[in-house]
């Protein structure tokens, strides 16, 4: 889907949403129920590098700044991040600390920060923008990923064919919206033939978890069996641990 | 380690994940949990052919620190780099938890993580993101309940990918001349942009990249320390009571300093510049000096701040 | 990878009072070694989990060796390796031995 047609399905009641540097986007728009959500993004695959990851903290922390709680929808059609030495030298890691950061301050704060993937979402970027925000919703052509199954290949050593064939078998390291659902990562899965706006609404109609569900998600859908239950028992084990 | 040396003096570099541990905390105070004794093991590795570790390679637990309670997580990063596998990260995410749990009754006083990974391991890709997120995640309401999360890098694996964005959420952030901290490790830099970009066998240029030196200057450290584990000792206890909040004031400093950076140093392509641009003295030859001659050298502005 | 058993007897059960003790990293050249206090006094075991192919018969040899130098009574000693030679597993299983013949 083109990022005019998620707009126009995700907003039918109108939006003012640019374009900004490095692939960025941020303005406002109606949401059905809710009055007026921000909106930002980082679209049209740009990578994500620190002068991008600065603009979309900047907008974020001015809606915090600016208070009454509106929901923030985060569009994502990035890369990986930005792959460049420049960036690295100048502290890419702390950018998107920073961004991912920002994001979960909203949520404390009391805004709803929904990501909606529509396109692509690896590594770096996809930790920094679509897993940083309460839920994650995949749309038709999101295409998440840690790494692409030919390096994993590369670096694991094990053939291409004998990787993909694994990969029929668990969801545990391929790229896609189908293991990252069955791992707990992507919250919803919205089709092509049902206008977004209404599932939207319903999304940030629902009560917010109190924590991070997702271990739990990925131990229902069977994706994750090991997480949740070991986080539970390291937590389980110190609480039973006395303070001084 | 020679057993001529007390844990706390021996070097962090050299030293295991639980040397470390027993380093760095107050003699025989560490207790572990969820210890190798009960093997949550990683069951992704067998279809790659790969052995285990029987605390997946990290050791978490409680411990004192100067007297006080603090949580500890060791990553082991000469296993598998230290990658965050599934039960790896679940056992960190927890760790956490308990400590944002514990905060209603007086404790942790920190939560120290003693980092050195790779970043996410291949083989349980999905499962590894999906940790560091949790992670973060977690960090964010430890320290929202006021209990300040350490970084400690200075291993053999650095802080590598989500490894350096975990780093970067962090109160405070100790680094030794080993350390290296960033997102793209060097060879995927150079696999996907060419040698021009990044000539990843040219250690020196690793080092002024992504290394210690260039985080502490830049203010992407708060302090850089000598390599023996008595000195991120002594670093993290005067940290602690140093902490930024997190809150919307420390979120809007740090824009505003990683916003400078780029207005300063945007244009820059190798650390030289930066320093040369930044006026510290001899710039080409700050990566060789000695320690000591490195840590006399003062600051420059705006590198030493509580926007974290 | 490889996964076996390797059992033995000893002539006395190994000193001290611990429960349970590890040692090393499973890297490179190296092994990690589990060792817990749950076996009767004149019992042993090793259970071996090896990278490395085709050198059972090695292991085998290397670990009985070590039993009826160490006589270490009682012990399991579970094993990660990531490809150690001969010398190595020794060094490493006999560290643990000593490790649970000292106080914690």
């Amino acid at each position: 889907m083109t990022l005019d047609e998620v707009l126009a399905s995700l907003f039918p009641s109108g939006h003012a949403v640019e374009r900004g540097p490095s692939g960025t986007l941020h303005g406002t728009a109606k949401v059905e129920g809710q009055g007026e959500a921000s909106v930002v993004g980082i679209v049209g695959g740009t990578p994500l590098g620190v002068d991008g990851a600065i603009l979309l903290a900047g907008h974020v922390l001015a809606v915090v700044e600016a208070g009454g709680g509106a929901p923030i929808v985060v569009l994502v059609d990035t890369a990986s991040q930005n792959m460049a030495r420049r960036d690295e030298l100048l502290g890419l890691n702390e950018y998107l600390a920073h961004l991912a950061k920002s994001l979960a301050l909203a949520a404390v704060h009391g805004h709803r920060t929904v990501s909606v993937l529509f396109g692509h979402a690896a590594a770096g970027a996809f930790i920094a923008t679509a897993l940083s925000s309460q839920s994650l919703v995949a749309l038709p052509g999101a295409e998440p990923s840690v790494m692409d199954l030919p390096s994993i290949s590369r670096v694991t050593k094990l053939p291409l064919a004998d990787l993909e064939e694994l990969a029929k078998s668990t969801p545990i390291f391929a790229p896609g919206v189908e293991p990252l659902f069955a791992t707990g990562a992507v919250a919803e899965t919205w089709a092509a033939d049902e206008p977004f706006a209404p599932r939207l609404a319903a999304l940030l109609r629902q009560p917010v978890a109190t924590s991070d569900l997702r271990d739990r998600s990925g131990l229902e859908r069977k994706g994750r069996l090991l997480a949740q239950q070991i986080a539970e028992r390291v937590a389980t084990e110190a609480a039973g641990h006395a303070w001084r | 380690m020679s057993n001529l040396l007390r844990p706390q003096e021996a070097d962090w570099y050299e030293a295991s994940a639980r040397e470390r541990v027993a380093g760095l905390l107050d003699p025989k105070s560490f207790v572990e949990f969820l210890g190798p004794e009960q093997r949550a093991m990683s069951p992704h590795l067998a279809q790659f052919d790969l052995t285990g570790a029987f605390d997946d390679g990290i050791v978490v637990g409680s411990g004192r620190l100067d007297g006080q309670e603090v949580f500890v997580a060791a990553q082991e990063g000469r296993f598998l780099g230290g990658a965050f596998g599934e039960a790896h990260g679940a056992k960190l995410a927890g760790l956490l938890r308990a400590a944002r749990d514990g905060a209603k009754r007086g404790g942790p006083r920190a939560v120290l993580l003693l980092l050195d990974t790779g970043g996410v391991r291949l083989q349980e890709a999905n499962a590894g993101e999906l940790a560091i997120s949790e992670i973060i995640r977690a960090i964010v309401e430890v320290r929202s309940a006021g209990i300040p999360v350490l970084a400690l890098v200075g291993g053999r694996a650095g802080a590598f990918g989500g490894g350096g964005i975990i780093t970067a959420c962090c109160s405070r952030i100790v680094v030794s001349e080993h350390a290296r901290v960033s997102v793209s490790g060097p060879e995927v830099i150079e696999t996907n942009k060419g040698v021009e970009e990044f000539d990843s066998k040219d250690r020196a240029l690793v080092w002024r990249v992504c290394g210690a030196r260039t985080r502490y200057l830049t203010g992407g450290a708060d302090r850089y320390v000598k390599g023996r584990i008595q000195d991120f000792r002594e670093a993290a206890i005067a940290l602690i009571p140093h902490a930024p909040p997190f809150e919307l004031a420390t979120l809007k400093a740090e824009q505003q300093r990683l916003a400078e950076r780029l207005q300063r140093f945007g244009d820059c392509h190798d650390a030289p510049e930066i320093w040369r641009k930044a006026g510290l003295p001899q710039p080409e030859r700050i990566a060789e000096i000695t320690d000591d001659a490195f840590l006399a050298i003062q600051r420059p502005k705006g590198t030493d701040h509580d926007a974290r | 990878m490889e996964q076996f058993q390797v059992r033995g007897t000893a002539k006395s059960r190994a000193g001290g009072h611990r429960h349970q003790a590890i040692t090393g990293v499973n890297a490179s050249g190296n092994l990690e070694i589990l060792v817990e206090r749950a076996l009767p006094e004149h019992e042993c075991l090793v259970d071996v989990s090896t990278a490395v192919t085709g050198f059972r018969g090695i292991w085998e040899a290397v670990i009985q060796e070590f039993f009826e130098r160490s006589s270490p009574g009682g012990l399991r000693f579970s094993i990660n390796d990531g490809g150690a030679r001969p010398d190595t597993v020794t060094l490493r299983l006999m560290q643990s031995v000593r490790l649970m013949e000292t106080e914690p």
